[in-house]
């Protein structure tokens, strides 16, 4: 007898491309488990678009689904057009840190601003994981990476403060340490209209906790350690202190991109 | 305006029209001059006829919520001009690789970098033809006359469709911007979407076809799209060799062993010896027209051959129409990017480029006359 979460997964191309102790199996996992309590019994209707990296993995090629690999930082564009064509489809964006908040920024930002009918999960792991671990918009300020050797320069940013601000309907933040919560909020993201977005904050054992000596484990744990409560919080400032404001930024149900333009909504076009 | 069968058209309307009758359902684009107003016809229009029009934050989304659509099933299209039409580059060679269909449509204008933004140039054919990294090949059109700009615009969605491949729509600020009667306009046949029925055929070619139908987003298919190298069935084979060179090959060979559908153009007159001829594309085609029709009351035989496909070219076609004149001149808004063309074609042949770059000026007839005429006498 199988495992119950197979049904949405490529059984074919286990053991995963990830590194021993990655972040994206928790999230895996708990995608599919949400995906079970939502009742589906497979991913038909979904199309999942990621971006180039190692989140962009997670979809394509692991979920027995229509899977959309993109170029670097393009996912979002591609899923809006998936999304306007066939507003009838769940499109759910999954890429990294570098991918949506680096390269992508900028179709971030304007996604939430239109609202487009789409939910985006940005894992967050602080690094350019594949490419070799070089600082990227989130890396805390003085971390010593293979393009920082003497120190990140820059500021991280908080991306979903930015994206808040922005306008989407739904934004939050919970690391992979935060199992129940990131359930939670994961439901929440595959249902309702707008832009939903999701940051989640993982581990890379490989490029990051090696570097800090820890062990996957405790990794979690230092992810668990840092977290605060985002209401009890300045997040900007927590986010250039080193630390994890996690919870949720906004939670509203605007019209979205769909209903602007006529496609979905009252009145809608048929035909 | 438009009235019984005849048309008042401007050359990025035509294309407008012809994406319209084509079954362009979405548009996505960003405002650049002169390929804007091309963009406000289709905001106006597509929504009036059930498509989708999206103004993109830049040009890098834009094409790439077309190559979106273009995947849930709309025929899409994207217009721009020089400086967008580079940013979209990435777009198009993502297109190339995961075989979707998509028009992009350039409006030349005058580059490098901003140049002269709103004047006229013909200097990206090597762009439309080589723009993007890694081996890869695409169809390059050219429209020389308004009611070209609507037929190719159609020509183009058929040739995307049938092949899964993006085209390139190389007009120009002349002819974008440049008003014409079109009459008796025919509809060229339209070339619909090819899906697969069921999920058992492999959506990335196969041993027995170079293009196989596109499997639908959304029917349980689990369709993999992506821009690595990948298997027939769209498994990533990032390491092996042989699909690498399986896939870039069959992606070439898609579009080459159709050349003869392919390559458009036309030569006038059909035979005979000729003193002059010339090869020309887009705006710069009508100054050649009448230059041979000035050359002719001047005692000379001269002929044009028109290009209406700048990409792939058939070499036995230039080459054949070389061999008949004495002369042959390229005229061109540019520092001679298809005389290069027509010297590797015909070796041997005196072949004289005629360029002419700055301020969107056209090439006059005038000046090409004798040009044309000095060169003959040499």
């Amino acid at each position: 007898m199988s495992h119950p979460l197979a049904k949405y997964l490529r059984e074919g191309m286990l053991p995963t491309l990830f590194c021993p102790g990655c972040g994206n199996g928790i999230l895996m996992k708990a995608m599919f488990e949400v995906f079970d309590e939502m009742g589906l019994e497979s991913l038909d209707g979904f199309v999942f678009v990621s971006g180039i990296g190692c989140a962009g993995w997670i979809p394509s090629p692991h979920f027995k689904a229509d899977s959309v690999h993109t170029l670097h930082g393009r996912a979002i564009p591609v899923a809006t057009g998936i999304k306007l064509c066939r507003p009838e489809l769940r499109v759910v964006v999954i890429g990294g840190d570098g991918d949506i908040a680096g390269i992508g920024c900028g179709h971030l930002i304007h996604a939430a601003r239109r609202n487009v009918d789409i939910a985006t999960v940005m894992v967050n792991n602080f690094n350019y994981g594949m490419t070799g671990g070089q600082y990227s918009p989130t890396t805390p300020r003085g971390k010593i990476t293979p393009t920082s050797p003497y120190g990140n320069p820059e500021r991280p940013m908080d991306t979903c403060l930015l994206v808040a601000e922005a306008g989407a309907n739904y934004v939050a933040r919970w690391t992979v340490a935060h199992y129940r919560m990131l359930k939670e909020a994961l439901k929440r993201l595959f249902e309702g209209r707008g832009f939903r977005f999701l940051e989640v904050v993982s581990t890379c054992p490989t490029r990051v906790l090696r570097r800090e000596g820890l062990t996957p484990a405790e990794g979690l744990k230092a992810l668990l350690r840092a977290s605060v409560p985002v209401r009890r919080c300045d997040p900007a400032r927590a986010v250039l202190k080193g630390r994890i404001p996690v919870g949720v930024y906004a939670d509203r149900d605007e019209p979205g991109f769909l209903e602007a333009l006529g496609l979905a909504g009252p009145g809608v076009r048929r035909g | 305006m438009r009235s019984g069968d005849w048309r008042y058209w401007s050359g990025n309307i035509a294309v407008a029209e012809g994406a319209l009758d084509a079954g362009c359902r979405f548009f996505a684009g960003y405002p650049i001059t002169p390929s804007s107003d091309l963009m406000e016809y289709i905001a106006r229009e597509l929504p009036r006829r059930g498509g989708i029009f999206v103004q993109a934050e830049d040009e890098i989304a834009a094409v790439n919520m077309v190559i979106g659509a273009s995947m849930a099933g709309c025929k899409a299209m994207t217009a721009t001009s020089g400086p967008g039409f580079s940013l979209m580059q990435e777009g198009i060679g993502y297109a190339v690789m995961t075989e979707v269909p998509m028009v992009v449509v350039n409006v030349m204008r005058l580059g490098p970098a901003t140049g002269q933004a709103t004047k006229a140039g013909q200097g990206d054919v090597m762009q439309a033809r080589w723009g993007r990294h890694g081996d890869q090949c695409v169809v390059v059109l050219c429209p020389a006359t308004v009611a070209e700009c609507y037929s190719l615009a159609i020509t183009a969605f058929n040739v995307s469709e049938e092949l899964r491949v993006p085209v390139i729509l190389l007009s120009d600020e002349h002819i974008a911007h440049m008003w014409e009667v079109v009459r008796g306009l025919e509809r060229p046949p339209v070339v619909e979407r090819r899906w697969a029925e069921t999920p058992d055929t492999p959506p990335f070619g196969s041993p027995d076809a170079d293009v196989t139908p596109m499997h639908p987003l959304g029917r349980g298919f689990n369709v993999m799209y992506t821009g690595s190298t990948h298997d027939e069935w769209g498994f990533r084979r990032t390491q092996d060799p042989e699909v690498h060179e399986r896939l870039v090959a069959r992606l070439w060979r898609k579009v080459h062993s159709r050349l003869d559908r392919l390559f458009i153009y036309s030569v006038e007159p059909g035979e005979g010896h000729l003193d002059v001829g010339f090869v020309a594309y887009g705006s710069v085609y009508r100054s050649a027209a009448q230059a041979a029709r000035m050359l002719a009351g001047r005692g000379y035989r001269a002929g044009v051959l028109k290009l209406n496909t700048l990409w792939p070219l058939r070499r036995d076609v230039i080459e054949g129409f070389c061999r008949r004149a004495s002369v042959v001149v390229v005229p061109e808004l540019n520092l001679g990017q298809v005389a290069g063309d027509v010297r590797a074609a015909c070796p041997g042949s005196n072949v004289y480029g005629y360029s002419k770059v700055g301020g969107g000026r056209p090439i006059y007839p005038e000046e090409l006359c004798s040009f044309a005429e000095e060169v003959a006498r040499r």
